[in-house]
């Protein structure tokens, strides 16, 4: 594969190529560059449903926090098949009621509510906190894409950064770093955090679902974390979210001052146009599509215009979509440093 | 939990400390490998059992390592050090007849800690290697049947000394990222809160 390219949408100055690697080269010191650390889980379990013997596929898409020990998800079903089949080719799940009883290979699930669609489920996990991990790792499979030529393995959606295992889809913009850009961005006075975002299915194949994504998401901001983003806004330096989870938890934990609470939250809403950003200055993402939640939070950064213009270069240039292509860089058009420096 | 020779175990492993413990502060890498049992001289030793005290004893530790790289330098960023302990032996740096396959992955280990350390204790991990000396485990009974077992150390006892050695760098590694500019720079906030 071709090194990844990345494109500059500075809505003030215009718009740049380079090689994604070259990242380090459009920052400044002081800036501080935020991740998200989120490990991916195996999300995707086949088994059974007990009560007609189906076949079912459950992916999981959703947790209300990040305990450890959590045993609650949401979940989006399938039938029988995998994803060698398109999604909407495939035969509809079983049809669940609640209290049903699902037969994930090592683990049993019960069916705890139906959520207003009827590919969409709660789902508890009765079995201690080590049966659930153990069957998560030994049984689980990373969420498939249509568009990836081989098998997703698991260290395959794990970015270089990735710590606790609580995302359902990788946060794939960190895919843009490894140990050698950390260590650069270190050598060049730039900072370096990370939160943590549980990540959830960005897409289902249904667009009926999709519509509801992203879902609510669970993440921690840790205390270190809060403090590089005060002390790098305090000195005049931009922060450049690694991916939409980041800008996520980022807005939803700040105050109206831009300062960021420590601590865990629950991203709810959606940022988008006319979304006032008060902590996030620039974000790192994929390209991606009109219409999908990942680039309508794009416009909370540029206008429709800069983002129009930016679309047809990158049709023009065959930038790469999907989780694992290239990459943009969208600086906002007002940074939030001209207040902070206030 | 799974075997750290194996190349698929090694994710499904992180996964699972990571899952349940939600990051990673400590790793330590004890797991070895003899090599040919009885010990044989490197003219005699089998290449099935050189190459699996390498996967045991060097790849196992490297592989672990790297899928564990970013919950480990998390919790160096939250102040809290991380430290890489890899479990080496005398053999590591002294040629001994019969011991060459054991010998040469243990060295082997023992140059790739250092590499570790020299390129991520910048990012508050740190990796070292330690001889725990001669110990009384099923291992060294493998290598030295006769060996007069009430002459070798326990190994509680050794793990508890490596506990020690943990505990002082996670001291000294606390220390350290106290005085990074973030904090520093948080301590004069709280003093001119103070004032």
């Amino acid at each position: 594969m071709s090194p990844a390219r990345l494109l500059i949408i500075d809505a003030r100055h215009g718009l740049r190529h380079i090689a994604r690697e070259k990242l380090v080269d459009v920052l400044r010191a002081g800036d501080l560059v935020v991740a998200n650390d989120a490990a991916t889980l195996p999300a995707s379990l086949h088994g059974t449903h007990v009560r007609t013997g189906e076949p079912i596929e459950v992916r999981l898409a959703g947790r209300a926090s990040l305990s450890p020990e959590l045993a609650d998800f949401s979940a989006v079903v399938f039938g029988a098949g995998d994803f060698h089949t398109k999604t909407e080719d495939r035969p509809p799940p079983p049809m669940l009621a609640r209290g049903d009883e699902l037969a994930l290979g090592p683990l049993p699930a019960t069916v705890t509510g139906l959520l207003g669609h009827p590919r969409l489920i709660s789902l508890h996990f009765a079995s201690s906190p080590d049966e659930i991990w153990s069957g998560i790792a030994h049984h689980g499979r990373p969420v498939q894409y249509a568009h990836a030529p081989t098998p997703l393995a698991l260290w395959d959606v794990w970015t270089p950064i990735a710590s606790p295992p609580v995302a359902f889809e990788p946060p794939s913009a960190s895919f843009a770093l490894d140990w050698q850009m950390i260590a650069a961005l270190r050598a060049r006075n730039i900072g370096f955090a990370t939160i943590t975002h549980a990540a959830g299915i960005s897409s289902t194949g249904d667009s009926e679902l999709d519509d509801r994504l992203p879902l609510d998401e669970p993440y921690e901001v840790t205390l270190s974390t809060a403090r590089a983003i005060a002390h790098a806004r305090s000195s005049g330096g931009r922060i450049v979210a690694i991916g939409t989870t980041v800008v996520r938890a980022l807005e939803h934990s700040a105050r109206n001052d831009g300062t960021v609470h420590a601590g865990p939250g629950l991203a709810t809403g959606r940022v988008g146009r006319g979304t006032r950003l008060r902590v996030v200055d620039a974000i790192l993402t994929g390209v991606h599509e009109r219409g999908t939640s990942h680039y309508e939070l794009l416009r909370a950064f540029a206008d429709d215009p800069t983002l129009s213009s930016a679309a047809e270069v990158l049709a023009a240039h065959g930038y790469r979509p999907h989780e694992f292509g290239d990459s943009v860089l969208v600086i906002h058009a007002d940074p939030l440093i001209a207040a902070a420096g206030m | 939990m799974g075997d750290v020779a194996a190349k698929d175990d090694i994710y499904p492993m992180a996964l699972q400390v990571l899952g349940e413990l939600g990051g990673l502060d400590i790793l330590v890498n004890n797991a070895s490998d003899l090599g040919p049992a009885p010990l044989a001289l490197l003219g005699d030793t089998e290449c099935e059992d050189f190459e699996r005290a390498l996967a045991t004893n060097v790849l196992g530790p490297f592989r672990l390592t790297k899928a564990l790289l970013g919950a480990l330098a998390a919790s160096a960023r939250q102040g809290r050090g991380a430290v890489v302990l890899n479990v080496s032996s005398d053999a590591a740096v002294n040629a001994y007849p019969t011991w060459g396959a054991y010998s040469a992955s243990k060295a082997a280990l023992r140059h790739l800690t250092q590499i570790w350390d020299a390129e991520v204790s910048e990012h508050g991990v740190r990796c070292l290697s330690v001889d725990p000396g001669d110990m009384d485990t099923p291992l060294h009974a493998l290598a030295a049947p006769d060996a007069d077992r009430s002459t070798l150390k326990r190994p509680d006892a050794a793990a508890r000394e490596l506990l020690d050695v943990i505990a002082e760098i996670l001291s000294t590694s606390r220390a350290q990222l106290k005085l990074s500019p973030t904090e520093g720079l948080d301590k004069s906030d709280e003093q001119r809160g103070a004032a």
